[in-house]
């Protein structure tokens, strides 16, 4: 458990800001603080990908093996996503099991990776029924600074689409080959400070929020996953305004995922 | 560690005494380290060191909870060393195992010798270090990473804590060995020392080594450490004489 | 200095900072190395806030009990407000009718014990709630410089941008006012933070704090909440001489 408290002197502040279009960093309430990702961090990793959105830093790495595909889906290789949100990362998380946080982080990314059809599974497929590839997507979140999801799935997609199909270590064929990667899922996340909402929350403005909501859409113009978090609501026409700014988002976002590279 | 692929034991050693990466047996393998690399943390630090990729990080002193582990006259120090599931060539599980829970605790250990915890009393010093690429020596690079980060933390010791782990290959003590020297090597000797005393507050040995061997090997790695020692100065240096905060 | 490095002693004793061991002295802190005869001491140029006697602080509301509060104050634990300590006549049971979780307050540190026991005080001039305005949190060992030689720097910053800035030793400012003056003063203490250590802080500042149209007060618009009473005369803690505060070369920068 966190010996930190947050002051309502800094949430009204925060609000007193966005009433007015401004925010504590300086940024516009439609702006990301600058993303950057960093391809093949981790060599031991089959692909990996360091992203930052401002001083948060997450680091995803793919590992392939070889497994046994599902039986209702035998011609199909199995996709696992991860998050762990290691306690170096804030002093919010402990050791121990698993945060709730983490597992909504996970499977938040996962169900956007699996919507969008981002790797097509049956060609992770070896022998029908008998063998298949996993492929484990694995989140280590460095350094939470706020919007762990956004940054997650960066670093996701950046790691999947310089992923390498470990062939060769495994004997299943004569050369390695890159992961196959066909939709280019990203998500986009706004919090809610009084009656403004603004993208990309640092972790003071999740700290202050009054609702969070989560729109992953992919190149193909599909939203390919939501949800709503933390404690407040949005309506209909809220959720339509950020599906809106969530695209106008995406292609910048996807653009440096794939290509590697920063914003700023 | 096993590796898949490997399956013939490499030539470790050359016959003009060079180890499978070209070094001799008493070179280090390159070190960057990197003061003050994350936001959140009240002090942290990023090591690479060779082909290890380490992060890590101080919290405290702070409360403690459960406060049943509080201690009066003192800070309790816990330590948390744990590899990332793609840290290794084999997928590792998520989670603490045995082998990390024993390194967490001589590390913390290590850290409480030189550490004055009676400064703060009923508090908790978290260490917590993250293994983000493996290559042999994780839980040096960790000691490295963690004492940078508990000076960076302002955190009252003895001394900083430099690490090093020296081996057996083909016979030879080397110093610093990495991967494959470790799989196929005949011993591994991490240690940890405190520079002002000239005393270790780790160590740590699995194989096996004659007795000479192992005089050798202190004395190689007591020197290894006062090289690494430097490195470690430098980086906070760079972190406070006026440099910028740079991220790993 | 860093742990570990020995001190040039010269006959003085082991202060805060430092240990002795075998007839020498070492410094056990990240810092610099400060002679106040007839001790050596090392200065800590990062970590936590160490509470010292008679430092006005922030501090947070973390828990509310029957005759005290505990507070938040970005030290090693959290510092006991016993309900005596505020000027307030408070019936037992009732501290969460004046001051509840999340509050913030200035108060002063009034005494430490052996056991790492913080006791703080809101009695004194200028101590109280702060209701309003926002929190800027820098790290502790830059306060002397926010504060200048003889608050020299705050001084500026305050007449610059005409917002109300309350200093806590513990690393915590209180600054309220109009938001363009909040801008200016985050912008100026952004600047001590990052380059505190190299020389002419106070003309970069007023440079800065001039360049981005800072007229000195105004008047305040009128929608902005005003301060209580309380705090009107609340700038900055007592000045403290520390050396290396404005604009000297730090010791740090060589010496270190």
């Amino acid at each position: 458990m966190s010996d930190e408290v947050t002051a309502e002197i800094l949430t009204t502040h925060l609000l007193d800001l966005a009433a007015h279009g401004k925010r504590l960093d300086g940024r516009g309430i439609d702006e990301y603080r600058p993303v950057s990702i960093e391809p093949g961090f981790v060599s031991t990793a089959d692909g990996s990908a360091l992203a930052r959105i401002g001083s948060t830093a997450v680091l995803c790495g793919i590992k392939l093996e070889p497994g046994k595909p599902f039986p209702d889906t035998p011609n199909a290789g199995v996709l696992t996503t991860n998050a762990e949100l290691v306690p170096l990362s804030n002093s919010m998380f402990e050791p121990g099991p698993p945060h709730p946080r983490a597992i909504e982080v996970s499977r938040v990314i996962d169900r956007a990776i699996r919507a969008a059809e981002t790797i097509d599974l049956t060609k992770l497929c070896v022998t029908p029924g008998e063998k298949s590839w996993v492929c484990y997507t694995d989140v280590h979140v460095l350094d939470h600074s706020g919007n762990l999801i956004d940054a997650g799935m960066l670093a996701a997609l950046g790691a999947l689409t310089h992923a390498t199909m470990p062939n060769r270590r495994f004997g299943i064929a004569d050369a390695d080959a890159p992961l196959d990667v066909q939709h280019f899922p990203v998500e986009c996340t706004f919090v809610r400070l009084g009656e403004t909402i603004v993208v990309d929350p640092s972790f003071e403005e999740e700290q202050g929020a009054q609702g969070r909501i989560t729109i992953a859409t992919d190149e193909s113009g599909r939203v390919v996953a939501m949800q709503k978090g933390l404690i407040g609501a949005f309506s209909p026409d809220d959720v339509k305004a950020v599906v809106e700014r969530a695209f106008a988002h995406g292609d910048r976002l996807r653009a440096i995922a794939r290509q590697g590279g920063s914003s700023a | 560690m096993g590796s898949v692929g490997a399956k013939e034991v490499p030539v470790l050693l050359s016959p003009e005494g060079l180890r499978i990466d070209g070094r001799k047996l008493d070179e280090l393998r390159s070190i960057r380290i990197v003061a003050g690399a994350l936001h959140q943390a009240d002090g942290s630090a990023f090591v690479e060191w060779g082909a290890n990729k380490v992060m890590a990080a101080v919290y405290g002193p702070r409360e403690v909870h459960p406060r049943h582990l509080q201690q009066n006259n003192k800070a309790i120090v816990q330590c948390r060393y744990n590899m990332a599931a793609f840290s290794v060539d084999e997928r590792k599980r998520p989670g603490l195992d045995r082998r990390s829970q024993e390194i967490s605790k001589v590390i913390a250990e290590a850290f409480e010798s030189v550490i004055f915890a009676e400064e703060f009393p009923r508090t908790s010093i978290d260490v917590y270090i993250e293994v983000l690429q493996a290559n042999a020596g994780t839980r040096c690079a960790g000691i490295v990473a963690a004492s940078v980060a508990l000076a960076d933390a302002g955190i009252p010791m003895v001394d900083l804590l430099p690490a090093v782990a020296v081996g057996k290959v083909s016979g030879a003590i080397a110093l610093d060995l990495k991967k494959e020297e470790d799989n196929f090597g005949e011993a591994d000797l991490p240690m940890a020392l405190v520079p002002q005393s000239g005393r270790l507050v780790l160590l740590q040995m699995e194989g096996h080594m004659t007795r000479d061997e192992l005089a050798k090997a202190l004395d190689l790695g007591v020197s290894g450490c006062r090289s690494i020692y430097e490195k470690m100065k430098q980086a906070l240096r760079d972190r406070y004489a006026g440099g910028t905060e740079v991220a790993a | 200095m860093l742990p570990g490095e020995e001190l040039p002693a010269r006959g003085l004793r082991p202060g805060t900072g430092t240990y002795r061991t075998q007839g020498k002295v070492y410094a056990s802190i990240l810092g610099f190395v400060q002679e106040r005869p007839p001790f050596v001491q090392v200065v800590p140029l990062s970590g936590r806030y160490i509470p010292k006697p008679h430092d006005t602080i922030v501090g947070y509301v973390a828990d509310v009990q029957t005759t005290f509060w505990l507070l938040d104050i970005g030290a090693p634990r959290w510092a006991p407000l016993h309900m005596t300590g505020t000027p307030w006549k408070i019936d037992v049971g009732e501290c969460d009718r004046y001051l509840r979780v999340g509050d913030t307050v200035l108060v002063t540190v009034e005494s430490l014990d052996p056991t790492g026991r913080i006791g703080v005080s809101m009695l004194g001039e200028g101590l109280g709630r702060l209701d309003g305005g926002t929190i800027v949190t820098i790290s502790p060992a830059k306060i002397p410089r926010v504060i200048g030689r003889k608050g020299s720097m705050i001084e500026s910053i305050t007449r610059l941008t005409g917002a109300r800035v309350a200093v806590g030793q513990n690393g915590r400012i209180w600054i309220d006012g109009p938001p363009e003056a909040l801008v200016q003063v985050r912008q100026a203490l952004a600047m001590i933070e990052g380059s505190g250590h190299r020389p002419g802080l106070t003309e970069r500042v007023q440079d800065l704090l001039h360049a981005s149209g800072a007229r000195g007060p105004g008047p305040a618009s009128p929608d902005e909440p005003l301060p209580p009473p309380h705090l009107d005369r609340v700038d900055a803690s007592p000045p403290r001489e520390e050396p290396g505060a404005d604009g000297e070369p730090d010791p740090a920068a060589d010496d270190f």
